[in-house]
Formats: structure tokens, C-alpha cells, sequence
């Protein structure tokens, strides 16, 4: 039974990170629908950011989360101004491609700048170390924090789309961009937030990801396991980003006890073709009808 | 300017549309079959991996250029094809039936993709493929006792009726000999009954089956060609390299595959051959610049970033690609005085929303 809890609470926490990049995903999917490649790039230079604040400018931990997620809130509008917004309006399929090759160009520059390069670094956490215990479970402070973190930016966000302004706006142009342009939304600047807001969010999933595999130019590839969840919770529904991202971490770490060796990394693809197979659009997806 | 007057409906499907292309192809062609003959052993060697490139390209495009269908797991297929080769080498087989195999084995695969395609659309579709192939990749890592896992398999040159063609020529003239059939092949088919719904799929699936086009049957179909041909480029590739292991089929492997369609222009098959030849050749560009950047420009990224540019830029600049920018120039010179900028403008469309569908 302690061994349930105990990967329970590891497939949580795993989960957790996964839902924060799947919400970046689907922040950008339900305005623009774009299918954003290069998330997990994002959350890397996110995780780069965090590193330079903090360990070469030695900053505190709360200041550096909140320079990465600006910084990382400035590189987002600039991708979205530079080169989506071209774009605009072309096949889906286009666009996907030039967010694979945004990936490209993030990955590759992040060697070339010095002081980040190839390596691989550790980015140093108030709450690194520390375990403890309530009847058999041993909780890693670690992973309590990743789950507290990830609940209170969910918190930060739901609050944001539902009482201010801005988020307000943004749920109109996700609905119907027309429709909000004519009530006096400014569709493209919405837009451009959103990838910003996208980004900053992609910057936190990296900072939290960060102890857990350590911050190097490729840990963006995690984002590839992002999709599932995204997809196994409806690409378009933010609360079903949250759940495929925790069903994803939980199947996960289930697969990787009872399950043959190997079984650990295909599991999420596993789950999204079944669910591709039963639910075309995921769980919590719309599932509107085109009439002609 | 050559002015074509149509004075018969077979014009229309003609192969060669004027003799103007029977000489330029025809030229083309002495030059490839001649070519082992002028050129030294590392062009050779880049010339098989554009060949077999431009086949893979080639059934990439069938799928994503002519029935619109999205595949990020293009490189699950060419391993289905590599390793199908690989295996029944191994055991003796002949190539000109372990050829027609890995062919075969990889359109198994790519009907059993293709199905899910049925239901699937857009983005969906293209994270279908993507985990289908995650799973081929680690199945081919895990399954050690016939694929060998991580230590991969070791292929011998290709053997044909007792002649070993384990030169450059030789393996060259089958390379090229598989792409010409596979273009004649691609030429036909897009002619033909089927060949047209899969364009009609591509431009408008409710108009496709309100006029008739079996949604369910071509869709799959195309996904079966295009692995097929797909497999081919698998099997020669890993004849080329000598040596597979999974982690060639990636993938980053597929993405690469796809930016060959992207690159050459979608919709053209012309696109596949030039995205191919674009492909192999900016490595080399880019390890010439190498040599003028400073060293920490210079290193491992520099490839990515410029292949992420390159993308990036295409796709701004030319969406048609290189054969869409080809085409500008000749219709440039044929018009001479008259070429306005916006003749190959692309219709600006509001956005179109795949959630309703």
C-alpha cells in the first residue's frame, strides 16, 4: 500500500511538470491554434535563464523565478512579432513547421552563447535535499514543492482568466477571434501575450523540472512527452491539460514498477493512441460539427 | 516564349508536355548515368544519399504535398524498410526479393498508421504518427533478439544475380535506376483516377466524398504508397550506411524527412528530388563556413540553428519552396517586361478553425 502512495505521489509530481508545459501547449493552441513544437525549447531556455540568474549572479530563488519567467514572457512575444505573425493565417501544418524549426534555432543558440554551452548544470533549490515522513510514505520536499508550485500557479492563472481584463480577453479570442475584433479586442496584440504568457509558464515547468534532470540543451525534448498529456486531456481545454499531464506522470510511474523495462517510455504514447483511438479529441475536448 | 496549343485532350496527361523537357530531362539523365564516370568518390557518396533521399522524399510528398495528410513518423517507416532488409540478408534473400519485402512490410505499416488516420485530423493526426514513431523506435531498441538493440545490425553490399555491387557505380545506377521508377511510378498515379481523389482529399474532404471519393479507402492507400516507398529509401539507406541501429530513426529523423518536402516545395514532385539534394548539400555548406566563425559559433548548434533558419526562412519567404522559387524565375524570363510581384501570390484567407470539422 506504501509503495502505491509513494509512486503515487512521484507520478503526481513527475505529472505536475508535464501539465505545466501541456498548458503552454494549449494556451497557444486554444487562441491561435498553433500546435507550439517548440515548448520544450521554450521551458529549456526558460531553465538557462533561471541558471544565469541564479548561479551566476547568484541571485536568490524567488528572484529567479520571476527574471526567467520575464525574460522568458519578452522571448515569447519576440517569437510570436518575428516570425508567427507572418504567417498568420497559412495551413496548420506550416505553422507547425516553423515552430520545429524555432526548436532548431533555440537549441542550437543556446550552445553558442558563452557560460551556457554544451554542459550540463545543476540548479541550485531552497528545497533540494530534504525528505520526510508521515506513517510509511517518505515525502521528498522536492516533489511537495513541484506540486504546491504547480497548484498555486494554476490558482494565479484561473483567477487571471476569470477576473481580469487581459485574461478575459483572451478567453473571447480563443473563442471566436472575429467575433472579439469586433467587440474591440486587439486580436494580434492578445496574440502575442499569449505566447508571452506561454512562455512564462514554459519557463516555470523548467525551473521545476530543473532538479530533476538538470539544465542542458537538449532537456527541451521532455516536451515531446508534453504532448500526450495535452492531447489525452483535449488540445483546446486548459483544465485537460492539467489532468493529461497528471495522467501521464501517474501512468508513467506505474509503468516503470510493474511493467516490463522499457515499458516506462512508450507508455504515454500508448495512452494518447488509445485515446486517439476512443476519443478523437481527447477527453475534455470540444467536439463541435462543421455545417455546410 | 513557347506557346502550347492543345489540339487533343491526352495533352493534358501527357508525361513530357513539349519536347523542350524530353531534351532537358534526357540531358539530365546522360549526365547522371555519366556521372560515376566524372565525378570523384565523395561527390559519389553524396550522390547515393540524395538518391535515396529524393525516394523518401518522393513518398513524403505523395502523402503530406498530394493528399494533405500530416506524418511526423516518417522515420518509423524507414526503419520497418531498413531493418526488413537488413534481416533478410542476413538470411540469403536476394535483394530483388528482399527489396519488394521491406516495400511491403512498410506499407503493412503504413496501413496500420493509416487507419487511425480515418478519424484523425490535422495536429491530431501528426501526434498519432509521432507516438507510433516513439513506440517503433523503442520496440526496435527492446526486441534484442531480432533487431539487435542498441548494438544494431551490420549489412553487406548488395548482391545482384552474383555480381557484388560493392563499388560506388554500380550502387549508384540502382539508387538512381529505383528513383526514376519511383518518379515514373508517382507521374503515373497522379494522372489516374486514384491519383486525382487524393488530390481532391487534399484540397477538400467534405467536397472528395460528396463526389464520390472513398475517404477511408484512399487516405489509406496513400498512406500505403507513401510508406512503400519510404521502406525503399530504408532498405538502400541501410545498405549505404552498412550499419543501422535505432537511434537513426528518430524522431528528429521524421522532422528531417518532412523539411525535405517543405524545403523542395509541397505539392511539386520536383519539391522531393530538389529538397533532397538541398538537404545533403547544407551540411557541407555549413562545415565550409565553419572554418571563418569563431569557435564558439562554430560548434555543434551552429548546424541547428542554420537548418532552423533555413526552415524558418523558406517558409516566410518562398512557402512555395525551391521549386516554387524556380518557377518564379522562369516565368520571370518568359514574360519578360510583364512579370508583376504578385502573380504567385498565395490568396490570403481569414483563418480557417480546424475545431470545427
Amino acid at each position: 500500500m506504501s509503495q502505491v502512495l509513494q509512486l503515487l505521489l512521484a507520478g503526481v509530481a513527475q505529472g505536475c511538470v508535464y501539465a505545466l508545459v501541456a498548458l503552454g501547449f494549449v494556451l497557444i493552441y486554444k487562441a491561435t491554434e498553433t500546435v507550439n513544437f517548440a515548448q520544450g525549447d521554450l521551458m529549456m531556455l526558460g531553465g538557462f535563464f533561471a541558471l544565469t540568474s541564479s548561479v551566476i549572479l547568484g541571485w536568490p530563488y524567488w528572484a529567479t523565478i520571476v527574471f526567467a519567467v520575464a525574460a522568458m514572457a519578452a522571448v515569447g512575444m519576440l517569437i510570436e512579432r518575428l516570425v508567427l505573425r507572418p504567417v498568420l493565417g497559412q495551413p496548420a501544418f506550416t505553422v507547425v513547421m516553423i515552430t520545429i524549426g524555432v526548436g532548431y534555432v533555440l537549441r542550437g543558440v543556446v550552445t553558442m552563447i558563452p557560460g551556457w554551452g554544451t554542459d550540463t548544470y545543476t540548479l541550485p533549490t531552497p528545497f533540494s535535499e530534504g525528505v520526510f515522513q508521515i506513517g510509511e510514505v517518505i515525502f521528498a520536499v522536492q516533489q511537495v514543492a513541484v506540486i504546491g508550485m504547480t497548484a498555486a500557479l494554476c490558482a494565479v492563472l484561473y483567477l487571471f482568466f476569470r477576473f481580469s481584463k487581459l485574461g478575459v480577453a483572451m478567453q473571447a479570442t480563443s473563442q471566436n477571434q472575429l467575433a472579439a475584433a469586433y467587440m474591440g479586442i486587439p486580436v494580434r496584440r492578445v496574440n502575442m501575450m499569449i505566447w508571452g504568457l506561454s512562455a512564462g509558464v514554459a519557463a516555470f515547468a523548467g525551473i521545476l523540472l530543473a532538479p530533476a534532470t538538470f539544465v542542458h540543451s537538449n532537456m527541451g525534448f521532455i516536451g515531446l512527452k508534453a504532448f500526450p498529456a495535452a492531447v489525452v486531456g483535449g488540445f483546446g481545454s486548459v483544465p485537460g491539460a492539467i489532468v493529461g499531464g497528471l495522467i501521464i506522470g501517474l501512468v508513467e510511474a506505474f509503468a516503470g514498477r510493474y511493467m516490463p523495462e522499457g515499458f516506462k517510455d512508450v507508455a504515454a504514447y500508448v495512452v494518447v493512441l488509445v485515446v486517439l483511438l476512443l476519443r478523437p479529441s481527447g477527453i475534455f475536448g470540444e467536439t463541435a460539427q462543421k455545417k455546410v | 516564349m513557347r506557346f502550347l496549343f492543345k489540339t487533343d485532350y491526352d495533352q493534358d496527361i501527357r508525361l513530357f508536355k513539349h519536347g523542350g523537357q524530353v531534351f532537358w530531362y534526357g540531358l539530365l539523365m546522360a549526365l547522371l548515368l555519366a556521372a560515376p564516370f566524372l565525378v570523384d568518390e565523395y561527390v559519389m557518396s553524396q550522390l547515393h544519399f540524395i538518391c535515396i533521399y529524393s525516394i523518401v522524399g518522393l513518398g513524403l510528398m505523395l502523402l503530406v504535398g498530394f493528399t494533405g495528410q500530416i506524418s511526423l513518423g516518417h522515420a518509423a517507416f524507414l526503419a520497418v524498410g531498413a531493418y526488413t532488409e537488413a534481416l533478410l540478408q542476413a538470411k540469403g534473400v536476394p535483394v530483388f526479393i528482399s527489396l519488394p519485402c521491406a516495400a511491403l512490410f512498410s506499407a503493412a505499416a503504413g496501413l496500420i498508421v493509416g487507419l487511425p488516420a480515418l478519424r484523425l485530423k490535422g495536429i491530431y493526426l501528426a501526434i498519432a504518427t509521432l507516438a507510433f514513431n516513439v513506440i517503433v523506435e523503442e520496440v526496435i531498441t527492446r526486441w534484442e533478439g531480432l533487431t539487435g538493440g542498441n548494438s544494431g545490425l551490420h549489412l553487406k553490399p548488395v548482391e545482384i544475380f552474383g555480381v557484388t555491387l560493392d563499388g560506388d557505380a554500380g550502387f549508384f545506377y540502382l539508387c538512381l535506376g529505383l528513383t526514376v521508377l519511383s518518379i515514373l511510378a508517382l507521374m503515373n498515379l497522379l494522372r489516374s483516377p486514384t491519383g486525382r481523389a487524393f488530390v481532391a482529399i487534399r484540397d477538400s474532404e467534405i467536397s472528395a466524398s460528396c463526389m464520390g471519393v472513398n475517404l477511408a479507402k484512399y487516405k489509406t492507400l496513400s498512406f500505403a504508397i507513401s510508406a512503400a516507398l519510404t521502406g525503399i529509401g530504408g532498405a538502400l539507406y541501410a545498405h549505404k550506411v552498412s550499419f543501422i541501429s535505432p537511434e537513426q530513426f528518430t524522431l528528429l529523423q521524421s522532422i528531417e524527412l518532412v523539411t525535405i518536402v517543405i524545403l523542395g516545395g509541397v505539392g511539386f514532385l520536383h519539391g522531393a528530388v530538389l529538397g533532397a539534394a538541398f538537404l545533403i548539400v547544407l551540411p557541407q555548406l555549413i562545415s565550409l563556413a565553419k572554418d571563418y566563425l569563431p569557435a564558439n559559433v562554430g560548434g555543434t548548434g551552429l548546424q541547428a540553428v542554420v537548418f532552423g533558419l533555413v526552415l524558418i526562412g523558406f517558409i516566410i519567404f518562398e512557402p512555395l519552396g525551391l521549386y516554387g522559387r524556380w518557377l518564379k524565375v522562369r516565368t520571370w524570363f518568359e514574360l519578360f517586361p510583364f512579370y508583376r510581384k504578385g502573380m504567385f501570390r498565395r490568396q490570403k484567407s481569414y483563418m480557417k478553425s480546424e475545431r470545427l470539422r
